[in-house]
């Protein structure tokens, strides 16, 4: 059952997204992420989830050509983070991004969680040390690093550098965590150790996660959101979801008859 | 003998232990005997093809090593001559360079000069332009902007050295001298300023595909953590892209040092042992054309002393390419 004393964080209102040769990949989304839960989206290649996902931090910016139209609207403020005044750069300060493959920066381990103070201008180097220490013990590899801070990001095992990647993301307390498929390029014992980092995570944030594991959404989420074609089919919390679907479609994906 | 007793024993043991099998292999026929299909049968004439084809591409790769180890070995030979005449003391150390003169004198070191000053203006005017030129290319432009850009900057590249010459000597030097108004009509400062503007392109090429080499998924990183497009290429792109970078440099020092014309037009052939660019001088490759113009008598020692210069000459191109080597093998991209 939804828990309706949650706050919710952000919601999409009528949200559909234009690629630049024109496909209408998003379709009138309407989906909140609850304050301090996670939401998973799932649903075959090529759904738009991704796509959807990367709207949250305007990743589609960077590309000429893309188009938003309805609104996401970020609480408390009431911001809605597509308009077109809004500078993106400052959408990302407070949403930050784990990507599909580790993709450290070509920087010692501390210089990459450090990279987001830096880019915001921070100077105080005591500052600087203390929170890339928090961020490191908030991403679980604090202990297997810190005295070798000073070695470059490349070093270290998959697992790690994705552990490395969410410390960088967490390292400027952002207020949202998107997760983009951030254990398909892992083995198993590094995606429990993601997995298991992520349910402590929303403690702190608000996480939106993109997954193509059915189980993972099973095991990690509170709200799950099934995408088919660019239409958001099914909304709901994770158990309802996954054990009485009120959608045919939605319990042939999940039982794995399609997909 | 220990070890070849032990293996001895186990291929014994190994035998006994699949005697069975192998006799099932041995007895029956069809295990064994396998008729080929015409189909995968070795093809006589494909294989003679692909050998001939082989041979061939062999061949076009060895005559350029063949081409580099003959002109190595004139080098050396040459110079052999030389050095039979000169003392290695006397080139290295003296500070004058006079083979064709009466009174002849044979150190190398003002042509040294006069090529590492010259170079050192045209690197000072070619970096910086060139990366911040590759950075903006590759980080800033636009698609179009790209597409327009490059095929004409990389047309510089195709203008005949000898137009860059007459432009250091015609245009840039009188232009120089209304600042200066004692500069020599013949200086290395014109000579380097013009070089450098023509090694632009080698450096803005070479370094722009290093870095739009490194991949998307690293700038979306970057711009993920809230940076601007400027931190992301200089913080992030600049030096993932490192080794690609260095390697333009060093291909500029090279091309740099090499460098023929533009010096020998605008900078003088007069060897003159000074680093002060304002002055003129020759370099390696300038007197190397000097003498190459003039009718000097073959296994002369003037005729020797331009092997033994371009001995020098080779020693540091190799020198900045070894150079070159070990800092892209450091700073190879690991992504």
């Amino acid at each position: 059952m939804m828990n309706t004393t949650t706050a919710i964080k952000a919601e999409s209102r009528n949200l559909d997204f234009f690629y630049s040769n024109g496909h209408r990949a998003l379709k009138s989304i309407n989906m909140p992420l609850y304050e301090n839960k996670i939401t998973a989206l799932i649903g075959p290649s090529g759904c738009g989830k991704s796509t959807f996902l990367r709207c949250f931090n305007r990743m589609h910016d960077l590309y000429p050509g893309n188009k938003y139209q309805g609104q996401i609207i970020m609480h408390p403020d009431n911001t809605n983070i597509l308009e077109a005044g809004v500078d993106p750069i400052e959408v990302r300060m407070r949403i930050s991004m784990v990507f599909q493959k580790p993709n450290p920066f070509p920087k010692t381990i501390f210089e990459n969680v450090a990279y987001g103070l830096r880019v915001r201008d921070e100077k105080n180097k005591r500052t600087i040390a203390d929170k890339v220490e928090e961020a490191l013990k908030g991403a679980a590899l604090w202990n297997e690093v810190k005295d070798r801070l000073n070695d470059l990001a490349f070093n270290l095992s998959g697992g790690q550098q994705q552990r490395l990647c969410i410390a960088r993301a967490l390292a400027t307390d952002p207020e949202i965590m998107l997760f983009d498929e951030p254990t398909s390029a892992l083995d198993p014992i590094a995606t429990a150790n993601i997995e298991e980092l992520m349910s402590g995570l929303k403690e702190k944030l608000t996480i939106l996660v993109v997954t193509h594991n059915m189980q993972q959404a099973a095991r990690v989420s509170d709200y799950t959101a099934y995408m088919y074609l660019g239409e958001l089919m099914e909304y709901g919390d994770t158990d309802t979801i996954f054990t009485r679907p009120t959608r045919k479609e939605t319990e042939d994906y999940i039982t794995g008859k399609f997909g | 003998m220990t070890a070849s007793f032990i293996g001895n024993t186990l291929i014994k043991s190994i035998t006994l232990k699949l005697k069975p099998l192998m006799d099932i292999a041995t007895n029956s026929p069809s295990l064994i005997t396998t008729t080929i299909s015409p189909r995968l049968a070795k093809n006589l004439r494909r294989d003679i093809k692909g050998r001939v084809i082989e041979f061939i591409l062999m061949l076009a790769a060895l005559s350029a090593v063949f081409t580099t180890f003959a002109i190595v070995a004139i080098l050396l030979y040459e110079s052999f001559g030389f050095f039979k005449t000169v003392s290695l003391v006397e080139f290295f150390t003296g500070k004058e360079w006079t083979p064709l003169f009466e009174d002849a004198h044979y150190g190398i070191m003002p042509l040294v000069a006069g090529t590492l000053t010259t170079s050192m203006v045209a690197l000072a005017v070619a970096v910086p332009i060139g990366t911040i030129g590759a950075i903006y290319l590759s980080e800033f432009a636009s698609h179009k902007t790209r597409e327009i850009t490059k095929p004409i900057l990389e047309l510089l590249v195709g203008v005949p050295t000898i137009a860059f010459g007459y432009f250091a000597l015609l245009f840039v030097t009188p232009l120089l001298q209304k600042i200066y108004p004692d500069l020599p009509g013949f200086n290395m400062l014109s000579a380097g300023l013009v070089m450098g503007v023509m090694i632009v392109p080698y450096i803005a090429s070479v370094a722009e595909d290093a870095m739009r080499a490194v991949p998307m998924s690293m700038r979306e990183g970057s711009y993920a953590m809230g940076a601007t497009r400027f931190q992301t290429a200089l913080r992030v792109v600049t030096p993932a892209a490192t080794s690609g970078i260095v390697a333009a440099y060093i291909l500029a020092i090279s091309r740099a040092v090499g460098e023929t014309m533009v010096v020998a037009v605008a900078a003088g052939q007069q060897p003159n042992l000074t680093f002060n660019p304002t002055e003129g001088a020759a370099t390696i490759t300038a007197y190397i054309v000097q003498v190459a113009m003039g009718d000097l008598p073959h296994a002369s020692i003037g005729y020797q002393s331009i092997f033994a210069a371009g001995l020098v000459l080779f020693a540091m191109t190799l020198g900045f390419n070894i150079i070159g080597h070990i800092v892209r093998k450091k700073y190879r991209e690991q992504y």
